[in-house]
């Protein structure tokens, strides 16, 4: 199994007194995950054995090529015409039809996922609601579509930031963009206003113009009755 | 053996793992004294650093396979990748050698953080192209276990270069060799250029190439400590002091054609502690010059250059220190959300930074005006001469603008032609180079520092070519211009 730890160090002697002295880094960066109690049998055996913590950062990166493995087909490459240029059987019904509207709303897709999409010349409306993996990169790989995409929603989408909104602009046929509660967005009413700003033809949905406001000692939060602010 | 004894006699169950532990320590000394005991009895076994005299954990080891001088992203990105490539796991001993350990003027973390493909070299498109790659999967490449994954902040609005007249048929030719490359680059006309970018004033400007992905700008300081973090998680070694000595050793050889010439190989590295007078020699088998604006200094050390004028001895490391301004300045009216990295024909650039109408921006001075780079104090009058009139000129909201803050860095220049030294000198063997980028070194360092362990480990380049960039040039006189330099 694997060997254990103690007799590596007589071997080759880790030498750790340096980072000591550089300010300690090391624990700067270090969270105090380190300190919680009840870790896991895995964690335990990934700090006693090396074997174990490659085991672990194996497994890590196993759930992130697992997502990778959901952005191919059922399994397969997307069904793609072969060297001659035949499609398979199932899909010539369908060969001509263009796809107008793409809704991915909770998908696992990511970057390389995006590859698919891209290919479609004609799609109109695309829904990447709460999709947990859609990221300022995925952002800024939309703009082939920008010729025909009129509807964009990224609501929900934990890391969206304001930077990938940013590279939205390259969409000028965009119509309607949703934003709304994107978490990673630092102030979302001044973003709101920068976007629509940047996109002046475009219906921007999404966060108040007002949220993230701090309000004055001379405001009081308003009723539910009362007028909402402009 | 001695561990399972001191197990089995202080054993206190599983509980948080105690202060003070190294990485991987074991969690049953709550209070350090076990893994105290564990040291002291590694360093007085052969092997360990251990004197009975004094306190000696400051110093760095005394010996080590490879000694990187200089820690800033290129010599961490080189010990990286040195660690990811070994065959063995933990095969070899890398020293990183760091005289500043608060990076005040480290080129790295001045920079403005910047990362493009539009360059006329292709080695340079192509070593962009990775570098981008790696950045989009930092997290992949940089995960440490338990440690909260690395945010770059990158911004992907992309670089807009600006060419007037003169400029339109180099630009057209650098976009096709991007294009080739794969990076995504598309070309404008200035009518085209004033619907997109309605602030732009395009009086002057013929051409524009307009970089639509992989491009933009990120935060460097997160990439130096997501790297320092992992290389230290890797068994990195780090030491804080100053490399003031090399001891080496000469050989008189005939090279094929006959010719004789000194091969010198480097034994030793003197490494002097800060503030202090000690140094402490390490044995070393490879030595990485990634000092930065320093560099050239590193390679007198080693006696590159010392010989007469016009022959390979004689030849220095043309890299050094040029200071660089640069500006942070706040206009309301100024471009918005969409503001790219924008590079005016006049060399100079500016890009947003954050959501509230402030701009980074500077420009590089001709080789006249270049400032004395003996201090980093910032000369304000530059920005009223050089730099504020063409951005006022380019975008006319700059006209008011109201300047912030603004500070000053080092170029790791290379007065040869401008492009990085990579690969190791041919009398010198084994001092390899990772220096001379001139203001581009941030954005190319993830895949300079894997072609540099690729060379140290196999003795050739193989995902990225970069013979044109070895130090022989210098002697032969290839230059390997650039042709858009900010």
């Amino acid at each position: 199994m694997a060997a254990p730890k103690a007799s590596l160090h007589l071997v080759a002697p880790v030498w750790n007194g340096g980072t000591r002295g550089i300010g300690g880094l090391s624990r700067v960066v270090a969270p105090e995950g380190n300190q919680k109690k009840g870790r896991s049998l895995l964690q335990f055996l990934a700090d006693c054995f090396y074997d174990v913590e490659a085991l672990r950062d194996h497994l890590l990166r196993k759930q992130v090529s697992k997502v990778h493995q959901k952005n191919r087909f059922q399994g397969r490459e997307w069904i793609r015409p072969n060297q001659r240029g035949h499609f398979s059987l199932d899909f010539l019904k369908l060969q001509a039809v263009p796809v107008e509207a793409v809704d991915a709303s909770g998908c696992a897709i990511n970057y390389q996922g995006l590859d698919s999409l891209l290919a479609l010349k004609e799609l109109q409306s695309l829904w990447l609601q709460r999709c947990p993996h859609v990221d300022d990169w995925c952002l800024s790989r939309l703009h082939p579509l920008a010729s025909s995409l009129q509807e964009l929603s990224l609501a929900g989408c934990p890391r969206v930031s304001e930077r990938g909104l940013a590279c939205l602009h390259h969409l000028w046929n965009l119509r309607r963009l949703d934003i709304s509660d994107l978490p990673a967005v630092s102030s979302p009413g001044l973003t709101r206003i920068l976007v629509e700003e940047m996109l002046p033809s475009c219906e921007v949905l999404g966060a108040d113009w007002a949220q993230g406001l701090k309000l004055g000692p001379e405001e009081q939060p308003r009723d539910t009755a009362g007028p909402t602010p402009a | 053996m001695l561990r399972r004894t001191l197990l089995l006699g202080l054993c206190r169950g599983p509980l948080g793992r105690g202060l003070g532990t190294h990485r991987g320590g074991s969690i049953l000394d709550r209070d350090g004294k076990m893994s105290e005991i564990k040291k002291k009895i590694q360093s007085i076994l052969p092997g360990g650093d251990w004197n009975p005299l004094y306190d000696t954990s400051y110093l760095p080891p005394e010996s080590s396979d490879v000694v990187i001088v200089g820690g800033g992203v290129l010599g961490l990105s080189v010990a990286y990748w040195l660690k990811k490539l070994e065959k063995p796991r933990g095969a070899i001993r890398v020293l990183v050698v760091e005289r500043d350990h608060t990076y005040s003027r480290a080129s790295t973390v001045l920079s403005v953080g910047g990362i493009r493909q539009q360059f006329s070299v292709p080695e340079n498109v192509q070593l962009s192209l990775f570098s981008i790659d790696f950045l989009r999967n930092i997290n992949e490449y940089l995960a440490v276990a338990d440690d909260p994954p690395l945010d770059i902040q990158f911004n992907p609005s992309g670089y807009l270069l600006l060419a007037s007249e003169k400029g339109a048929a180099i630009m057209e030719n650098n976009v096709k060799v991007q294009r080739q490359e794969g990076a995504k680059v598309c070309l404008m006309s200035p009518e085209q250029l004033r619907n997109k970018f309605p602030w732009i004033n395009t009086e002057g400007v013929a051409l524009a190439s307009y970089g639509m992905e992989h491009e933009g700008w990120f935060d460097p300081w997160c990439l130096l400590q997501g790297l320092r973090r992992k290389v230290q998680s890797m068994g990195v070694l780090f030491c804080r002091g100053e490399v003031t000595r090399f001891v080496s050793s000469s050989n008189l050889m005939k090279t094929a054609s006959g010719e004789e010439v000194n091969v010198k190989r480097i034994h030793e590295v003197h490494v002097k502690i800060d503030q202090s007078l000690e140094y402490q020699p390490v044995e070393c088998a490879i030595v990485i010059n990634a000092a930065g604006a320093w560099s050239g200094q590193v390679a007198e050390l080693a006696g590159i250059g010392k010989g007469p004028p016009g022959t390979l001895q004689g030849t220095k490391l043309p890299v050094e220190l040029r200071k660089r301004y640069v500006y942070l300045w706040h206009c309301p009216q100024g471009p918005g959300l969409e503001t790219p990295f924008v590079i005016d024909p006049s060399g100079t650039y500016f890009r947003r930074e954050g959501l509230g109408h402030n701009y980074l921006g500077g420009c590089s001075p001709t080789e006249e005006e270049e400032p004395d780079p003996g201090n980093l104090e910032v000369d304000h009058d530059f920005f009223q001469d050089r730099v504020w009139p063409p951005l006022a000129q380019r975008v006319p909201a700059f006209e008011t603008l109201k300047v912030r803050s603004a500070w000053a860095g080092y170029y790791d220049y290379n007065t040869f032609d401008q492009n990085g030294v990579v690969g190791p000198h041919p009398l010198v063997i084994n001092m390899y180079f990772a220096t001379g980028f001139s203001g581009h070194g941030l954005q190319q360092a993830p895949a300079v520092g894997r072609a540099v362990a690729e060379m140290v480990l196999e003795g050739h380049f193989q995902t990225i070519n970069l013979s044109s960039f070895l130090f022989s040039r210098f002697y032969s006189g290839e230059k390997v211009q650039e042709h858009n330099i900010i």
